[in-house]
């Protein structure tokens, strides 16, 4: 068995699947699994030059740096970073790209990176929070949402930041409506979306002040 | 010291810190991505662990082999949780457990068990009561006056249905922990809501003493009210790492299961009749109500809210109550347990009864609150104006079927709250070394309501120092306990013990350099980073003199407690609140849209205004979250949650929230009632406010929340009568 990018939407329409949950069940060994009413047996056809199934390595661009690493292809993005890299930053929460906790920068545009495999983001440079800003000093987006209080449990927080600055560097004088589009794929349990209005807007007023460098 | 000291807060008008709105402490750390969540531990030579649950909503496991998955390359320890004979009463059930050097190879060696399993019928909704059968429980009549006669009498009767379903509190860290298990002791990083109690009762599962475990942790991504106990994942975790030969093992839940089985409000159901004068005075209450937390029953919302003082209820009522059990995950704790369904029930059929009366119901929740507590009349009467102010509600508010005669509908709606609050048990030590440096410690947590930032205020106020002079531990078990952060009870608590603990602290320094100063301790005062005589301000050393007369080799080292029984004026308990929605219905989409939001918050002493309206728009937003999209789809034929994600599982989002208008009511009256907690208060009303505001903008009630565009449109085409 091995992986396979493109798994075929009729298959996975039929099994009740998920694009992540097929990610995950590529790879596996044969033989019988779970019994029950979600059995999710999964089988990808063989196909020529592809990677894996085992362990592969790769080098991603994280942060202005190479990093060499050895993951399944199987691993996400977001997997290699927190599991692998110990950059915790980006959080798993929905695990299939809805709301955003996990977002990161690749080539300057916003991805989830529970949705994006580790070995496709090889030559793409990935911006993760921790590389915002120096130890120690906020970058202004972050600064802004400290100034605004967007932020309770905090753990939305890092993929808000992500996404505003995504946003920002292409949106760099957005009004109110262009806010809430923009940050729309973002979600918070705690309720901070009011704080977050502001940030934003207050982080495009700093940043043109900055003379345009988002970052 | 002699004497009781003075404990009580310096007056409003004397405080530097408190009353202030520092931004929160643990602002840079979040908003960089540098906070440290317990899930983002990774202590070396970490294992991660994955459950297999169970798929079914009631079965008895026959078998569980986990033979081919221990043979699996890189899986280190099975644990399997419910062998073989297990009656399982809710999907999601955690059966076995892998770690494994890798998370994928831990999701492998799962697929890799096989479970038989004897398939046992279910009942997974609620809706319908009847179809409950022998699963739904009569929990008896509550019988006041002569309701029958009552009904007959009123000049006025309506009658309606109304429900709010079960939701799921939907942490964005899900319940688990980073925990290893070597020799005779436990480290562990659980998400928790309650550091201090989290050793006694995870020792009590592993047969460790409470003293052998470590707890830590620094940040929580959400609880809610869901995360009070180690729960099975904290001894599953602890297993897997000891039979991993000690090493640390993550096991968090997946978004499936942490929907499926960590933690629901329940729903609840009613059919309200109420009857009353012409004028909108309430004489009758007939209500029959039934609800679900799970196999277990649970949740019984406190019916008429409010408006059911015992020295003065309404009249003539008859409660009759039936708790359903079914086949789905336990509930849990959520912010103002049974308030929420309380509050929509009976503030639903308050405003049908203003509607079949032709009142506006602004009026007759006012001329009604005669049956609420005496000592809250006098409020709600302020608080209901100060919203119909704020919310322009003489001007805006239009009866039912005058609501625009295109398809966009705008409506008014009201609802309103009450919560009691006080303090925790929590003790606090407060450490004055020679060099003038100040630690605080208090084994407390912060769920991003901002305890540290307000610990740290208290500290500061007391002490006469800056908030950067103190430094802070927090979120350990070595540290004086504390309680679990629930029912709005954690400022309390930890600014009573804070407050007293620096006073208490600084007694002491007063005692040492009372002698350089020429004046008795009684006489000394610390402010603006000096200790001095009071009326003699010349009189003074700066801080860190007075600190060097502690001697080079003492510490000053003084605890405080709050104590429940006695909160000696620092803290104190009850809240109401009222709240407007102003809402746009599209009568042909049935999409529900937020205009405005406005929130007339009662509270007591606020130690940060910043904070405290943080923790009311987070409320709101979250409420407005529940009053429109939010609910749980059980399947009927499979037993399965059908939206057991975030994505068919819909949070609001930022831009479905319209416009927050919060007022706080920071007066000097209720300063003096000193520190009460603001978690639960403002998140009661809203899917009452937002269902009236449907109703008054449709002219029909739509029975269940949320609010979506299909519960809307069967409304307006009688679908649900």
């Amino acid at each position: 068995m091995s992986s396979k990018k493109d798994p075929g939407r009729s298959r996975q329409a039929k099994a009740g699947y998920s694009r992540r949950g097929f990610i995950r069940g590529v790879g596996i060994g044969s033989g019988a699994l779970g019994a029950g009413l979600l059995d999710k047996t999964a089988e990808a056809a063989p196909a020529a030059g592809i990677a894996g199934p085992g362990p592969v390595p790769i080098t991603l661009h994280i942060n202005g740096k190479p990093v060499n690493l050895t993951v399944e292809p199987r691993v996400t993005l977001l997997d290699a970073l927190r599991n692998r890299l110990d950059l915790t930053g980006a959080k798993r929460v929905c695990d299939r790209g809805t709301c955003g906790a996990c977002t990161v920068l690749m080539n300057g545009k916003s991805v989830y990176s529970c949705s994006v495999l580790a070995i496709d983001a090889q030559g793409k440079a990935i911006e993760t929070i921790e590389g915002i800003a120096e130890p120690g000093k906020l970058h202004p987006v972050s600064a802004a949402f400290w100034n605004h209080d967007a932020q309770q449990c905090g753990y939305c927080t890092p993929g808000f930041v992500m996404a505003a600055k995504g946003f920002l560097a292409e949106h760099p004088n957005p009004n109110l409506k262009e806010v809430e589009h923009g940050l729309g794929g973002n979600l918070c349990r705690c309720g901070t979306y009011m704080g977050v209005r502001q940030a934003v807007l207050e982080a495009a007023k700093n940043l043109k002040a900055q003379g345009g460098k988002n970052g | 010291m002699a004497n009781t000291p003075d404990y009580s807060w310096p007056p409003m008008e004397a405080r530097k810190v408190i009353g202030q709105s520092p931004k929160r402490l643990d602002g840079p750390a979040k908003a960089s991505g540098r906070a440290r969540y317990s899930s983002d531990q990774n202590p070396k030579d970490l294992l991660f662990a994955v459950y297999l649950t169970c798929p079914h909503a009631h079965a008895r496991v026959t078998s569980v082999d986990t033979g081919a998955a221990e043979k699996i390359q890189g899986v280190t320890a099975v644990h399997v949780v419910s062998p073989a004979g297990t009656e399982i009463q809710w999907q999601g059930t955690e059966v076995a457990a892998v770690a494994a050097v890798t998370e994928e190879i831990a999701r492998d060696a799962v697929r890799a068990i096989r479970v038989v399993y004897e398939v046992l019928p279910h009942l997974v909704k609620e809706e319908d009561v009847v179809q409950a059968g022998a699963r739904a429980k009569a929990a008896g009549e509550v019988l006041k006056g002569d309701p029958d006669a009552a009904f007959q009498q009123a000049a006025v009767v309506s009658e309606g249905h109304y429900g709010i379903p079960v939701i799921t509190h939907c942490c964005l860290e899900t319940h688990g922990q980073t925990i290893q298990w070597q020799g005779d002791n436990v480290w562990v990083w659980p998400s928790t809501q309650d550091v201090t109690h989290y050793a006694g009762q995870l020792g009590q599962n592993l047969k460790v003493p409470a003293a052998n475990i470590k707890v830590k942790m620094d940040y929580i991504g959400g609880g809610f009210g869901s995360k009070f106990s180690p729960d099975g994942w904290g001894e599953t975790g602890a297993r897997l790492s000891q039979k991993s030969g000690g090493r640390p093992v993550k096991l968090f839940l997946d978004r499936e299961t942490e929907q499926r089985i960590a933690g629901n409000r329940p729903s609840a159901f009613a059919d309200i009749k109420i009857g009353g004068g012409k004028d909108g005075t309430i004489t009758a209450w007939e209500s029959h109500s039934w609800a679900t937390g799970g196999f277990t029953g649970g949740g019984s919302p406190p019916l008429p809210y409010i408006l059911d003082d015992s020295n003065h209820p309404i009249p003539n009522k008859r409660l009759v109550h039936t708790a359903v059990s079914t086949n789905t995950g336990p509930f849990r704790a959520w912010r103002a347990p049974n308030n929420q369904q309380a509050a929509y029930l009976t503030c639903s059929a308050i405003e049908d009864f203003a509607a079949k009366a032709g009142l506006d119901p602004l009026e007759v929740f006012k001329l009604n609150l005669q049956y609420a507590p005496k000592v809250r009349q006098e409020l709600y009467q302020y608080q209901f104006d100060k919203a119909a102010e704020l919310s322009d509600w003489k001007n805006c508010w239009k009866p039912r079927g005058q609501n625009g005669a295109g398809p966009v509908k705008r409506g008014l709606g009201l609802g309103f709250s009450a919560w009691g609050g006080g303090g925790h048990t929590s003790q606090c030590k407060v450490t004055l070394h020679a060099d003038g440096s100040v630690q605080v410690d208090i084994g407390t947590q912060d769920l991003g309501t901002g305890t540290r930032t307000v610990i740290t205020q208290v500290a500061a106020e007391t002490l006469g120092l800056p908030m950067a002079a103190i430094k802070l531990a927090i979120g350990s078990n070595d540290l004086p306990p504390d309680s679990a952060s629930g029912g709005s009870t954690t400022v309390g608590g930890v600014s009573a013990s804070t407050r007293k603990a620096a006073v208490n602290a600084l007694a002491k320094l007063f005692d040492a350099v009372a002698p350089a100063l020429g004046a008795s301790a009684d006489q000394l005062e610390a402010a603006d980073g000096q200790i001095r005589v009071k009326g003699s301000p010349s009189k003074s050393l700066t801080w860190a003199a007075a600190c060097k007369k502690i001697g080079a080799a003492g510490v000053i080292s003084e605890t405080g407690a709050n104590d429940q029984r006695n909160p000696q004026g620092l803290i104190s308990s009850g809240t109401g609140g009222v709240q407007v929605a102003d809402v746009s219905v599209d009568a042909e989409t049935g999409i529900v849209k937020i205009n405005r939001y406005v929130a007339v918050q009662d509270c007591g002493l606020i130690i940060n205004p910043r904070l405290a309206e943080s923790q009311v728009y987070g409320a709101i937003i979250m409420g407005i979250s529940t009053a429109l999209f939010e609910r749980r789809f059980m399947d009927a034929a499979t037993g399965a949650m059908l939206n057991a994600d975030m994505e068919f599982y819909k949070l609001a989002g930022i831009g479905d929230i319209g416009d927050i208008v919060v007022h706080m009511d920071i007066r000097p009256e209720n300063d003096k009632r000193g520190v009460i907690g603001l978690g639960e208060p403002p998140a009661i009303a809203i899917c009452a406010a937002v269902g009236n505001a449907v109703a008054n903008a449709i002219g029909v009630r739509v029975p269940h929340i949320p609010m979506t565009p299909d519960h809307v449109l069967d409304a307006l085409e009688g679908r649900n009568a």
